[in-house]
């Protein structure tokens, strides 16, 4: 582990026997884990690369419980990491030495399904899959659709805004969520949004969303539900070079096609997924497209008719649509099972997560060739082209010296690019402690102390999921104060981690 | 009346000398677009005026990446002129509040959009102004240039600074640029009309057709009026291409032909139907005051339920969740309280949009709406704005900690 966190406080862990007996008092049961073993899965969350023991864990089973827990730690200047299922690809909940981990795995109750304002309350511990179960038997789902979707929770969703294949079209994780009921780190209880469209005020449920477990913990969610559509259909297209199927996508769009999903893989890629599934990927593209349209049948049948003439207008070398429901899921399932698959052919991956404008993607994936070369690691890339995410799987041996350090040094030249190209740091998994020390690649001090300030207006002792998004250590007195002139600091020789 | 002083920059720069300047001599700015929306917010303290009129232009449109960039002080007929070209739009249906308050149409800027989070009827399915900005450049009431989001559809992070900026009514910072998603422009456009149905039916027949796989994209009711003696319209808005909106209007009217019967009207009479809500043709305007009252969608009807007897006129957009209701200024008084009451009860709140300056102050007076639970809330309201704008120099008097 190589990225610093903030000092742990030395009272904090020298009383770590009265904080398990105070978290007893409000959590009884077996609701605390203080054993060293127990404590283990907790250390790290998806992004395994970085780990630390947390002091202990609580796991809490009510809001009135989770207003106890923060409001005795924020009197006792405990930290606080709140966790989902962990799954989170940026070290979003990496536990602190010094700091309790809040997980919310418990909060697993759908408590209410309104199908006439189409809104489903459930809180934050009910995995993303599971709502749109809950609701499929009335036609209806709950739209994103991140690729951890079995395991990931809605909670860790709201905290992370996350995406999937299909936001394309239906949006993220802020365009589905109507309300939230929020613990903040004083224990106060606030709700934001509700089932109407719009709330008075500051729009502080967009703010929330996002967050990354800085702001406050959610303790219930409210919902949008969208009517599933009638069919669905995919079709792959192999392209020979990348050039045209970056042309191909641009022209669907250009001809007024959103699709349900549009997704490319690059040629390793290809080969690792169909290596390990055998789904009837071509091996001898460079670029593979899967395109998704949804709707009633006449619309995917024309929607189809057009992308399959844009393809061949493009010179597409193969063309190939889902015939049946069961070839669809298995066009989606080489697709899906990318990340396995790389973990088949090597030891390592590290997956990456940055936005480019789409018209870039030729030359981003020229210029990680060469990065690929310098840094001596093969990359492997799935996008979600219709939006310009990328996702390079870094491929790497943790037990080879070196390779780790090269491997997040590719991977820190890889987002440089992006944000160099008119993009972004990160398109879904968030900045969390991975991509915490390139914010500055994006923003300015300027930018970063206006939005610190609003951390101090949720957590002005800075307890809660510390050392996350943030590269620099301030306090919320002299952020008060602080003028930052032309970008620079008053004060240079600040402590930064 | 003292003539008001008046900053009308043209630059990024000149627009953070003025409020840096403003910063210094602790004094207030009015920061003005167009101006359509200024009798619904205005400041109430003394201040400056920065007309921001000047600061326009698109500086950036790049269809085939479904983005746009603008100043903004950029008119929203220029922008959506530019869009229409290319057939993109503005999905929220973002429109001008002038002619609500008597003004001529086309003044409405890109910035008042965001700043009032101004959506259309097409926010029923494809959400508001703050689902689709992507960033922005600003200057704080700091005086300071910052800026938030980015310039691409997939974006997280930081916080959601474009977000929070969104209906924000430039009390934390001045809005310099502003990026925005932008999406195709649906190639056709049919409405289903139902007619004669009272307003509970309406409401339960749009709850319904939205729980069909039709993707109705908007749904409005306007209900009878003796006044006028022309029966109640219900109407749903199908969008997309041809083949698919004819397939969904047959299941549509198939699948709701037992709540009542419904008629296809011709792309020419859609189109001008949804203008109409666009400026609330429907509404008396002489002697009436106008609330924008929003509810979860079920329950809308129940709001002209309980308006009806102030002798009120009503029309409901967002499937029964945004009622906007004219009450007459005779029947006030006690008005104000009584409406925001009502929306709090049914689990939504109410906007005074249009009244007169002598009403204005009565009408939103009253016992506070805050509640216990809200203290919290009303707190980090302020101590937000006190993080952008510590002095307090932007839109002075502008409270919407005081709206809660």
């Amino acid at each position: 582990m190589s990225v610093r966190m903030p000092a742990p406080d030395p009272r904090t862990l020298a009383s770590r026997a009265s904080i398990v007996a105070a978290m007893r008092d409000i959590v009884p049961g077996e609701g605390v884990i203080d054993q060293t073993e127990e404590l283990a899965p907790y250390e790290s969350d998806a992004l395994t690369a970085y780990a630390q023991r947390p002091l202990l864990v609580v796991l809490p089973e009510t809001t009135e419980q989770i207003c106890a827990i923060l409001r005795w730690c924020n009197e006792h200047g405990v930290r606080v990491v709140p966790r989902g299922a962990g799954t989170s690809l940026s070290g979003g909940a990496l536990p602190s030495q010094d700091g309790i981990v809040l997980a919310l795995s418990r909060l697993r109750r759908i408590l209410e399904i309104d199908y006439d304002n189409r809104t489903a309350v459930v809180q934050p511990g009910v995995t993303n899959l599971a709502v749109s179960q809950a609701v499929a038997a009335r036609g209806f789902y709950y739209a994103p659709d991140p690729s951890s979707q079995i395991a990931c929770t809605i909670g860790g969703n709201v905290a992370e805004n996350s995406g999937g294949v299909h936001c394309l079209k239906y949006g993220m994780t802020a365009h589905n969520v109507l309300g939230l009921k929020m613990v903040l780190m004083s224990g106060e209880v606030i709700e934001l949004g509700s089932k109407a469209l719009d709330a008075p005020g500051y729009d502080l449920l967009g703010l929330a969303v996002g967050s990354e477990g800085l702001l406050g913990v959610v303790s219930e969610v409210t919902l949008r539900l969208l009517v599933k559509p009638q069919a669905a259909q995919a079709v792959l297209i192999g392209f020979t070079e990348v050039e045209p199927a970056a042309r191909c996508v641009a022209e669907i769009i250009a001809h007024g096609i959103i699709p349900a999903g549009m997704e490319m893989m690059d040629r390793p890629a290809i080969h690792a997924a169909e290596d390990f599934l055998g789904v009837g990927y071509p091996r001898d593209v460079d670029a593979l497209l899967i395109v998704e349209v949804d709707g009633p049948l006449q619309e995917c049948r024309h929607l189809m008719e057009l992308v399959t003439e844009i393809a061949a207008l493009n010179g597409a070398a193969t063309v190939r649509v889902s015939g049946s429901e069961d070839e669809r899921l298995r066009f989606w399932a080489g697709r899906k099972a990318a990340f396995p698959a790389i973990g088949r052919i090597s030891p390592d991956y590290y997956c990456i997560d940055g936005t480019i404008p789409r018209r870039c993607l030729p030359e981003m994936l020229k210029r990680m060739s060469g990065m690929a070369v310098r840094h001596g690691l093969r990359v492997a890339n799935v996008f979600h082209a219709g939006d310009g995410n990328l996702h390079p799987l870094i491929l790497y041996d943790a037990n080879v010296p070196g390779e780790l350090d090269r491997a997040e040094q590719f991977a820190a030249d890889i987002l440089r690019t992006c944000v160099a190209m008119g993009g972004v740091l990160t398109g879904e998994h968030g900045v969390g402690v991975e991509k915490r020390d390139l914010m500055g690649e994006m923003f300015n001090d300027v930018d970063l102390a206006h939005q610190e300030r609003i951390k101090c207006v949720f957590d002005p002792a800075m307890l809660l999921n510390p050392g996350k998004v943030f590269p620099n250590l301030h306090r919320c007195a002299e952020l008060g104060r602080m003028h930052v002139h032309q970008g620079m600091l008053p004060f240079p020789d600040i402590p930064r981690f | 009346m003292a003539q008001q002083q008046c900053h009308a920059p043209a630059t990024a720069a000149q627009v953070e000398e003025a409020v840096a300047a403003a910063v210094a001599e602790r004094r207030g700015l009015e920061i003005r677009g167009g101006g359509s929306k200024r009798l619904l917010r205005m400041p109430i303290e003394p201040a400056a005026l920065l007309d921001m009129s000047g600061v326009s232009g698109i500086t950036d449109y790049d269809p085939d990446e479904l983005v746009l960039t603008a100043r903004a002080g950029t008119p929203l007929v220029e922008i959506e002129a530019a869009l229409g070209e290319r057939q993109q739009m503005l999905a929220f249906e973002p429109f001008d509040h002038g002619p609500l308050f008597g003004a001529a149409p086309g003044r409405t800027t890109l910035g008042g959009i965001i700043a009032g989070n101004v959506s259309g009827s097409r926010r029923l399915s494809i959400g508001a102004a703050r689902d689709h900005i992507l960033g922005f450049t600003a200057v704080s009431g700091r005086g300071e240039a910052l800026k938030g989001g980015g310039a691409v559809v997939k974006n997280v992070t930081g916080f959601d600074l474009p977000k929070l900026m969104t209906g924000s009514w430039g009390t934390l910072a001045v809005l310099i640029t502003i990026t925005m998603r932008v999406l195709p422009r649906p190639r056709t456009e049919t409405t289903v009309l139902f007619r004669g149905l009272p307003d509970q039916a309406a409401n339960r027949l749009m709850s319904a057709a939205l729980a069909l796989p039709a993707a109705v994209s908007a749904a409005a009711h306007l209900p009878s009026s003796e006044s006028t003696a022309a029966c109640s319209f219900t109407a749903l808005r199908l969008e997309g291409f041809g083949p698919s909106v004819d397939a969904r209007c047959r299941e549509l009217l198939r699948a709701l032909a037992p709540m009542s019967a419904g008629e296809v009207v011709t792309a020419q009479e859609s189109n001008a139907f949804w203008r109409g809500m666009r400026t609330l043709d429907a509404l008396p305007r002489e002697g009436h005051v106008l609330w924008r009252i929003s509810v979860p969608p079920a329950l809308g009807w129940r709001v002209g339920e309980s308006l009806a007897s102030n002798g009120a006129r009503y029309v409901y957009d967002w499937a029964g969740g945004l009622v906007w209701a004219a009450v007459p200024e005779t029947a006030l008084r006690s008005g104000g309280a009584r409406i925001r009451a009502i929306a709090r009860s049914l689990g939504g709140h109410a906007v005074l949009v249009r009244a007169p300056p002598a009403l204005r102050e009565s009408l939103l007076a009253g016992p506070p709406a805050v509640v216990d639970a809200d203290q919290g809330l009303k707190v980090l309201h302020q101590r937000l704005k006190a993080a952008f704008d510590p002095q307090g120099i932007l839109n002075p008097g502008v409270d919407l900690a005081g709206e809660l």
